[in-house]
């Protein structure tokens, strides 16, 4: 990823928020801050004077902190632990640190208590780690990587309230976001990259979202309302019952899918709203049949599934957009047309009988490419190659080309620029008018009730309430994900009412 | 849906052109510098090895070269190389999906002496008794493996552990069955089984002083089928899929713990091949002196044709190469050693050399599809839309 002529000034004691598309170059730009990488030409000054960064420790001493996306904490450590973990030198490992974690801690008001156990926190609270390592270190200067991808509204809120409270302090943070809302209530200062450049700076106050998103894309945008129903009455996944136990680490087993039912019919978005670790995944896994649930059925176009092993269950029609492509969707290492190949491998044009056919897969491979504007040089890089977004909307071309019946399209759009995010939202909604049935996770609240023709709230392994996504606010879809409202939520109280089970 | 009908291969400008052929020049490039970089290390490794020794490095290589030039010597190394050729395909089949069987050495000696005990017991006529024994060999190579593989897919034992166990669970039984009133009968110090009768005979080829063994014809075989069936089959893609990522392959559909048994069961048959040259071909007994530890060398050779058939028949013959002409270093006075310290640099440059060039090929990767990109946003990027549905891109705001 190429960056050139970036222009970035960032002032001391603001919140400088960076936008831009995956791949526009933000994250080498982030490196090259942080010392990870060498910039060819051009240069970085700190507080007027100009520096080279060689490596992270460079980076640290000269008072940069970096807290990335995916937390780095080991979670059979305390958050004491975790924080002298690496700077031992600094406060010793024991009564000093101790005070020194509390002293920061007040100051910016970060709630921390040193002795609890990481695993024992809530994903908001390992992020407040996260930033007090960094500021124990002696960070003025902080670098944030989209870190309300995994927040709730409310904790979305607490984290801006941290963040102002370091600024006040004069302190520097500088925060990448996809989500225009966030970025305008708390930046102060906006710059957005586009394409390996800086395109504009803009200030929040005189933008709207929509304009900052056409900066990033360089064109309008759609939004992802969908609002004329496809609905039709006929049922395509049909789940009735699925329980679910899992034995965690400590021995314990505990129940993840406790009487999961819902039906797909056809035309229809299903999301699924829930906090991450609520048994979203293992629903997912359970319909893919990566896990085999303990009990109930899984019937998809009349044909019950529930005994199907995962490739009889993708060529019965099973489109699946997993939420980690590095992981489940994507052989990083090979190139992209044997990741086209890759979940398909038994049906036309990658094979013929049971052998390969690597030319139509080529073939196929370089229409996908084409249709999809996977932007690439050729069908020969690897898939490591792309960026983020461009690896989804690959993933996203393959899947929609075996006209599946059901699509499961967990976090769809999760680190993936707006533009690929636009593109993402129409092929789900092309799709869905053609009958598509799709069941959509997503933590991106705005997207669930942009895309959804019905909502379900998942907590503790559970649907626990349903709304019309016509009507709900993200801030009402928020608190029933907390587990504070059940049943049908209504638009119409602020606080939403229980009316019996989450069932129809 | 973006309804752009100029695609991106078309939009390309020269200057993507020129990157997309510089590419492809460095694809070739990196292509040779791995092995070259391996064998330019390899030889300086070793000459420092001989000068450390106080020996002359350049004499020594002349001497070996002179010493392999000969025919005898050829025909030997082609025998040798074919059991290491047959063990390495066995490590490979493993190696392709991350599987690591150390017991080939076990698999292969139980397989043989298998075979040789029925063979020794009857006698069908002609060809029947060679296929027989073959299948016997590759069923009781498989089923030695197949051990391991049930044992990781139902208990999670993992598989480095259980074939080294196997291993020397197979020398017991074989030093159990193999003595005298058993299945073995004394010759001298030795004790083996029978012998096999004529039609066990594998055929040769005729050549001065002695034949080459006709089994490298299975050889070639084997590991032309190897290739085909890993990168041909649909059961090929699969194992590859579960090599390169357990996980991804697991969603896209395959059964992880399926493949892990069946390609253990195919490791192992690939494996009761080994001994099969040896005593079909030349021992026509299973004997206390039987060849052991070809198993492991196996493990070198995949390693230095990167599991690769092509590859790792130039590794066989260059590990029998070494073995024949190292003999001959001795009589000149050099160490006994010399030669196993040679195999082992060579196989550490192979295996440093390729991953230091596969990482920097990635890097460079990377930063080409970034230059590319860079380019087609630069001069195409009017046309080769954003993909946002049905509007046309307005002029770039540039700062």
């Amino acid at each position: 990823m190429a960056n050139h002529d970036i222009h970035l000034t960032v002032r001391r004691g603001t919140v400088h928020a960076l936008c831009g598309e995956n791949g526009a170059g933000k994250s080498t730009l982030m490196k090259i801050l942080y010392g990870m990488q060498k910039p060819d030409e051009g240069t970085i000054a700190l507080d007027g004077e100009q520096v080279a960064l060689h490596s992270p420790g460079d980076a640290i001493a000269r008072g940069i902190g970096m807290v990335h996306q995916h937390f780095m904490l080991a979670d059979n450590l305390t958050v004491l632990e975790n924080t002298v973990l690496g700077a031992e030198k600094l406060h010793g490992i024991g009564a000093g640190a101790r005070a020194r974690i509390r002293e920061i801690s007040d100051a910016y008001g970060l709630n921390i208590r040193p002795d609890v156990l990481i695993e024992d926190l809530g994903v908001a609270d390992r992020q407040r780690v996260e930033i007090l390592k960094v500021l124990y270190r002696g960070a003025r200067t902080l670098i944030l990587d989209e870190p309300t991808a995994v927040l709730v509204p409310q904790e979305v809120d607490a984290l801006f309230d941290n963040l102002r409270e370091l600024k006040s302090e004069g302190l520097t943070v500088i925060f990448i976001s996809h989500k225009l809302g966030e970025v305008l209530s708390v930046a102060d200062d906006i710059t957005v990259i586009r394409r390996g450049t800086t395109v504009a700076s803009v200030e929040p106050s005189r933008t709207t979202p929509k304009q900052l998103a056409e900066l990033m894309v360089g064109s309008e945008l759609p939004s992802p309302e969908t609002r004329e129903s496809t609905v039709t009455d006929v049922e395509m996944l049909k789940v009735s019952d699925v329980r679910l136990s899992a034995t965690d680490s400590d021995g314990v087993v505990r129940t993840v899918l406790d009487g999961i039912s819902f039906t797909i019919r056809k035309g229809e978005v299903l999301g699924v709203a829930g906090v991450e670790g609520n048994g979203q995944a293992e629903l997912v896994e359970a319909v893919m049949g990566t896990r085999t649930p303990d009990g109930g059925t899984i019937t998809l176009d009349g044909r019950d599934l529930s005994r199907s092993s995962t490739r009889a269950r993708r060529e019965g029609g099973i489109g699946y957009i997993p939420e980690d492509r590095h992981r489940h969707g994507l052989l990083l290492d090979a190139p992209l047309w044997e990741n086209r190949i890759l979940g398909h491998v038994t049906e036309r044009p990658n094979s013929k009988g049971k052998l390969l056919d690597l030319a139509g897969a080529r073939k196929d491979t370089e229409r996908i490419v084409a249709e999809y504007d996977v932007r690439t040089p050729g069908i020969e890089v690897t898939a490591a190659s792309l960026s983020g977004g461009n690896q989804q909307k690959l993933i996203v071309g393959r899947e929609m080309s075996h006209h599946p019946k059901l699509l499961i399209a967990a976090h769809p759009t999760r680190g993936v620029d707006v533009g690929a995010q636009a593109q993402i939202w129409e092929q789900i909604r092309v799709a869905r008018r053609e009958g598509l049935a799709v069941l959509l996770i997503s933590a991106d609240l705005d997207e669930l009730i942009g895309l959804s023709d019905t909502l379900r709230v998942m907590y503790r392994g559970r649907l626990v309430a349903d709304a019309d996504p016509a009507v709900i606010t993200p801030e009402e879809l928020g608190s029933a994900m907390t587990g504070a409202a059940s049943g049908h939520l209504s638009a119409s109280d602020d606080s939403a009412v229980a009316q019996g089970g989450g069932e129809k | 849906m973006s309804t752009s009908t100029t695609t991106p291969t078309t939009k390309k400008t020269p200057a993507v052109d020129a990157i997309a052929r510089s590419a492809a020049r460095d694809k070739v490039l990196l292509g040779i510098a791995a092995p070259v970089l391996a064998i330019v290390a390899a030889i300086v490794i070793s000459s420092l090895v001989f000068l450390a020794s106080g020996e002359n490095p350049f004499r020594a290589y002349g001497i070996m070269a002179d010493y392999g030039h000969y025919s005898d010597s050829q025909v030997w190394i082609i025998n040798k190389a074919v059991p290491y050729y047959l063990s390495a395909l066995a490590v490979a089949i493993g190696f392709r999906m991350n599987l690591f069987n150390i017991g080939v050495d076990g698999q292969y000696r139980l397989a043989a002496f298998a075979a040789a005990a029925v063979g020794g017991a009857i006698a069908l006529p002609g060809a029947l008794q060679i296929i027989l024994l073959i299948v016997i060999a590759m069923l009781v190579g498989a089923i030695w493996s197949g051990i391991a593989g049930l044992l990781k897919t139902t208990r999670g034992v993992s598989e480095v552990i259980t074939t080294i166990m196997l291993n020397s669970i197979a020398a017991s039984l074989i030093g159990y069955f193999l003595q005298d009133g058993r299945l073995a009968v004394k010759d001298g110090n030795l004790l083996h089984t029978k012998f096999l009768p004529e039609s066990s005979h594998f055929f040769s080829f005729p050549a001065h002083p002695k034949p080459v063994e006709g089994f490298v014809v299975v050889a070639v075989v084997a590991g032309a089928l190897y290739w085909f069936l890993i990168n041909r089959t649909r059961f090929g893609f699969d194992l590859r899929a579960v090599g390169a990522s357990e996980s991804a392959a697991e969603a896209s559909g395959v059964s992880v713990k399926r493949m892990i048994v069946i390609s253990m069961l195919l490791s192992g048959a690939a494996a009761g091949l080994v001994g099969m040259p040896t005593l079909l071909g030349e021992s026509f007994q299973y004997g206390t002196d039987f060849p052991a530890g070809i198993g492991f060398t196996g493990i070198a050779i995949a390693l230095l044709g990167r599991n690769n058939p092509a590859g790792m028949a130039f590794g066989a013959l260059l590990w029998a190469f070494l073995d024949r002409t190292g003999s001959r270093l001795e009589f000149e006075g050099y160490a006994q050693e010399i030669v196993g310290v040679i195999q082992g640099v060579i196989v550490l440059c192979v295996v440093v050399a390729y991953e230091v060039v596969r990482r920097y090929g990635l890097r460079l990767q990377q930063r080409k599809v970034g230059e590319e990109l860079a380019v087609l946003a630069r001069t195409g990027d009017d046309t080769n839309g954003t993909g946002a549905a049905g509007n046309s891109d307005k002029p770039e705001v540039t700062a």
